[in-house]
């Protein structure tokens, strides 16, 4: 590409998404600095397990790229732009085949054609697969790639690097970003044409998850602080089958019941009185069975576990069965999460069923982007977990894979695209980097001497708690107000923490206490998306109460009534709750006439506040319908 | 109520590459299920050493905490492994953590492994494709060929096999089982392995595979259960029959 000049762009993640972004970018001539907490083979995307959806029709089944189009619109619950969505699912199987070209030791049929399992939320087999580690093996064929870049020159590496924030140009275009080495915690501030972020999930803001240690949403908040637009983060996906942990909770692959593993509990018949097994997933939804989407078997599982009572007791679980599934088939489908099972827990799920509760997982959530993935400051731009694209309320799983990969080859070759468009302004003065550079150095010294009572890692497991309880599987108005007054007073008690570590070298204490401050303002921006939104959708779902319903105009009070038969307000709680005896909660309906829109949130700096607003999306081409997994889509 | 059952932690610190390390014995509370990283983050919490003095908390890597991303390795009781998946009720107690010297420490436990995904350039370890663009469908594999691939790719580059080899360090310069294995797995890819002549000829080069003395150690570290060693020979016989190629090619 000699005839074009030669442009930079830094990219912030060395996961998926980060990764194919810069191989994208390289390749159209392009140089990359890539910034990552952690050697990008360490990334979190290799912590993905049961594989990648892609309509590779190999199975007589007559899938279509259609039909996963619409399982992916449908299991997000209409939230998600069609035209994005569509883009990604046309996109898929090329991007297994160039995942196969570069070496990623798919699982395969005897033929030696990719081999594909089943994954929840869709009837076809459409996933491929390498064993249990699919993650991990396509993020190794990415770093290996960049690797080649890397010794070719195009990409230049930066390790053991986090983020900061951005600096903007006088116009406000983002032209750079301060970042700081976490060994020598030496502060620089470095210069580019166009910025991408992608920088993984929040999963940290709720303490223990099935999340990395590094995904902490801190660089997200660090932009939406700075004036980036947030999308949908209330949706937060909940994986039904993780097995908890002190430390975190480990993520049981959906690919188990892919692969014919059941969720029971023990019950008494409601006939014969007698104590039997209960595959309550069968039976509640009998056309998908263990295969609901994990929205719908994570509020099922905490039904049958919180509101029923028949969990196995302390600890709440209940069981992932795969036991009756013969062993040698069970190793190569899923040897590596089985080891791991044993590994962790010091029992063998082949031969005795798993314990496990829901985890939260995922967020569909993240920096509002277009289709092109520019946020709304110009020359940032983000991809990935961390933007908002691609799943709706709800994500499908083995979605994940795609969409980290797909938003990569977008985001990557667009940013160059931009970086040679000449619109950007002028390029950072040394005098603006520099001045960038020093506010951060002053903000990390302060933070070194800061010398109060609290400790940073105490204030951060408070602040799991206070999120799991709030805003986790089920959300009432009630608690998400509380949950909005102590997470400022969480904020407030943050200036009085005391560092024991006052050192200036790989001082991790004093960087944990900046990504706190960063975990609590994204926490507002979550709770609060999710106390304006009032209806129920995806992965979001909330209770009505006394007062929701108090407020309601004759005719939504009626349609309630009529829809809900017989039911009650709880007098402690005041949540709504059948008559019936099963005392089942009522939540809010979908609206789509409502909030068939992007959430958008944005920081007033003023009052640390998140100020939420919604935004119209592309949802011509599907046309929403009520989901109901009790039966197939077609039925 | 019965006392609180504890765990002694005997960590061997170091505040910086140059300094010189020392021992601070720590306590953390039992609880079932317990294993050495969850332990690092209880003292996170409370870095207070058993003889009451408020100290800097422990420096170390940890990223997945699931046995996969190979950040977390460091030497439990003489034994190189990852923290995250080291149950205490399976270890000897009290429990001696220590950082992996093979590699240089930055501070604690702490330590810089990049001379591993150096090497990993040396072998040239990729595939060689045209780009990520869509070529063509991917080639045909056999799955016993590429089950084996699915072995080796578990490699996390986490250093046990490292740690353990004592032909890895400062009176050698043998770049290691991990780095060398990762040659046989690209040289089995049907496109991979049009470049196996390169790696061959990159093992037969100083600190290759001559450097290796079959001790043995590395297939006993690995937790990723590879058969290194079988891997190694079998690459010691295609180095072999390289170097023979390369006289009467010549």
């Amino acid at each position: 590409m000699a005839n074009k000049p030669e442009k930079k762009i830094i990219v912030v993640g060395g996961g998926l998404s980060g990764l194919m972004a810069t191989l994208k970018i390289c390749e159209d001539g392009g140089k990359v600095d890539l910034f990552s907490y952690c050697p990008v083979k360490r990334s979190h995307s290799l912590c993905a397990q049961g594989g990648m959806n892609a309509c590779m029709d190999t199975k007589g089944e007559h899938d279509s790229i259609y039909e996963h189009f619409d399982d992916t619109v449908y299991g997000g619950d209409f939230l998600a732009d069609q035209l994005a969505v569509k883009g990604m699912v046309e996109a898929a199987p090329k991007l297994v085949h160039m995942f196969d070209r570069m070496g990623v030791p798919f699982t395969r049929t005897p033929e030696g054609v990719l081999d594909l399992r089943n994954f929840g939320g869709q009837k076809n087999k459409r996933t491929v697969f390498a064993g249990s580690t699919t993650g991990q093996q396509l993020l190794y064929a990415l770093d290996e790639q960049v690797r080649r870049w890397e010794v070719k020159g195009g990409v230049k590496k930066y390790e053991f690097w986090e983020f900061i924030k951005i600096i903007k140009n006088k116009d406000g275009v983002c032209r750079g970003i301060v970042a700081q080495n976490m060994n020598s915690n030496e502060i620089q501030a470095f210069p580019a044409d166009v910025v991408i972020l992608a920088t993984g999930g929040p999963g940290q803001v709720y303490g223990r998850c099935t999340a990395s240690t590094i995904c902490n949403g801190s660089a997200v908040s660090a932009v939406y602080q700075q004036g980036a637009e947030i999308g949908n983060p209330e949706f937060l996906q909940i994986h039904p089958t993780a097995i908890p942990g002190s430390d975190k909770n480990r993520l049981m692959s959906e690919a188990c019941r892919g692969e014919g593993g059941r969720v029971w509990v023990y019950r008494k018949n409601p006939q014969t009185g007698e104590k039997e097994r209960w595959y309550f997933l069968e039976d509640m939804y009998p056309a998908y069975g263990n295969l609901v989407p994990r929205d719908v078997a994570s509020r099922a599982i905490y039904k049958v576990v919180v509101h029923m009572g028949l969990g196995m007791t302390n600890p709440n679980r209940v069981y992932l069965d795969l036991s009756h599934i013969p062993a040698d088939y069970l190793e190569r489908k899923l040897g590596g999460i089985l080891e791991m099972y044993d590994d962790f827990v010091g029992q063998d799920p082949r031969k005795v069923p798993m314990e496990i509760f829901p985890s939260i997982h995922y967020s569909m959530g993240g920096i509002w982007v277009d289709r092109e993935h520019h946020t709304n400051i110009p020359g940032l731009m983000a991809s990935g977990e961390c933007d908002y694209q691609y799943h709706g309320a709800n994500r499908l799983g083995a979605n994940s894979l795609l969409s980290a990969t797909y938003s990569g080859t977008i985001s990557g070759p667009e940013a160059l695209r931009l970086a040679r468009s000449g619109k950007l302004g002028d390029a950072l003065t040394n005098e603006e980097l520099e001045a960038a550079r020093k506010e951060c150095v002053e903000e990390f010294d302060k933070i070194r001497n800061m010398n109060g009572a609290e400790n940073a890692h105490q204030m951060h497991h408070e602040l799991g708690d206070i999120m799991y309880k709030y805003v986790s599987i089920e959300r009432d108005n009630n608690g998400l107000k509380q949950c909005m007054k102590e997470l400022h007073a969480l904020l407030k008690r943050w200036d009085n923490i005391g560092v024991t570590d006052h050192g200036n070298w790989a001082n991790q204490e004093a960087m944990f206490v900046r990504q706190l401050r960063n975990m609590i303002i994204y926490a507002m921006a979550i709770t609060k998306s999710a106390l304006q939104r009032d209806e129920s959708r995806g992965a979001h779902a909330k209770i009505v109460l006394k007062s929701d319903y108090d407020s309601w105009d004759a005719a939504k009070k009626k349609a309630f009534d009529e829809k809900n038969g017989k039911y009650h307000f709880d007098a402690e709680t005041g949540r709504a709750m059948t008559d019936d005896g099963n005392d089942d909660l009522l939540f809010f309906g979908r609206d789509d006439e409502k909030f068939m829109r992007t959430t958008v949130v944005s920081f007033d700096a003023a009052n640390s506040e998140p100020e939420v607003s919604y935004r119209e999306f592309e949802h011509s081409l599907i046309k929403p319908r009520l989901r109901n997994y009790a039966v197939a889509k077609k039925e | 109520m019965a006392e609180q059952k504890k765990v002694r932690f005997i960590i061997e610190r170091q505040d910086g590459p140059d300094t010189a390390p020392y021992t601070q014995e720590f306590d953390v509370d039992y609880r079932p299920g317990l294993n050495v990283v969850a332990a690092l983050m209880e003292i996170q919490k409370n870095p207070v050493t058993v003889d009451g003095k408020k100290v800097a908390p422990v420096v170390w890597e940890c990223n997945c905490l699931e046995k996969v991303c190979g950040a977390c390795m460091m030497v439990i009781n003489g034994k190189a492994r990852q923290a995250c998946c080291s149950l205490i009720d399976n270890l000897e107690q009290p429990i001696r953590l220590q950082p992996a010297r093979t590699f240089p420490v930055i501070r604690d436990l702490l330590i810089d492994r990049s001379v591993m995904f150096e090497s990993l350039k040396r072998i040239q370890g990729w595939v060689e494709v045209d780009g990520s663009w869509e070529v063509k469908d991917a080639p045909i594999q056999n799955p016993y060929t590429a089950q084996t691939a699915y072995e080796i790719s578990h490699c996390m580059t986490c250093g046990c096999c490292m740690e353990a080899c004592p032909n890895v360090g400062p009176q050698s310069d043998f770049i290691g089982p991990s780095p060398t294995v990762q040659a046989y797995l690209f040289n089995l890819h049907p496109l991979g392995k049009f470049d196996a002549p390169k790696r061959l000829n990159a093992l037969m080069e100083k600190g290759g595979i001559t450097s290796c003395g079959n001790s043995q150690n590395c297939v006993q570290a690995c937790p990723k259960n590879i058969k290194l060693t079988t891997y190694l020979a079998q690459l010691n016989r295609d180095v072999n029959k390289q170097a023979l190629k390369n006289i009467f090619n010549h």
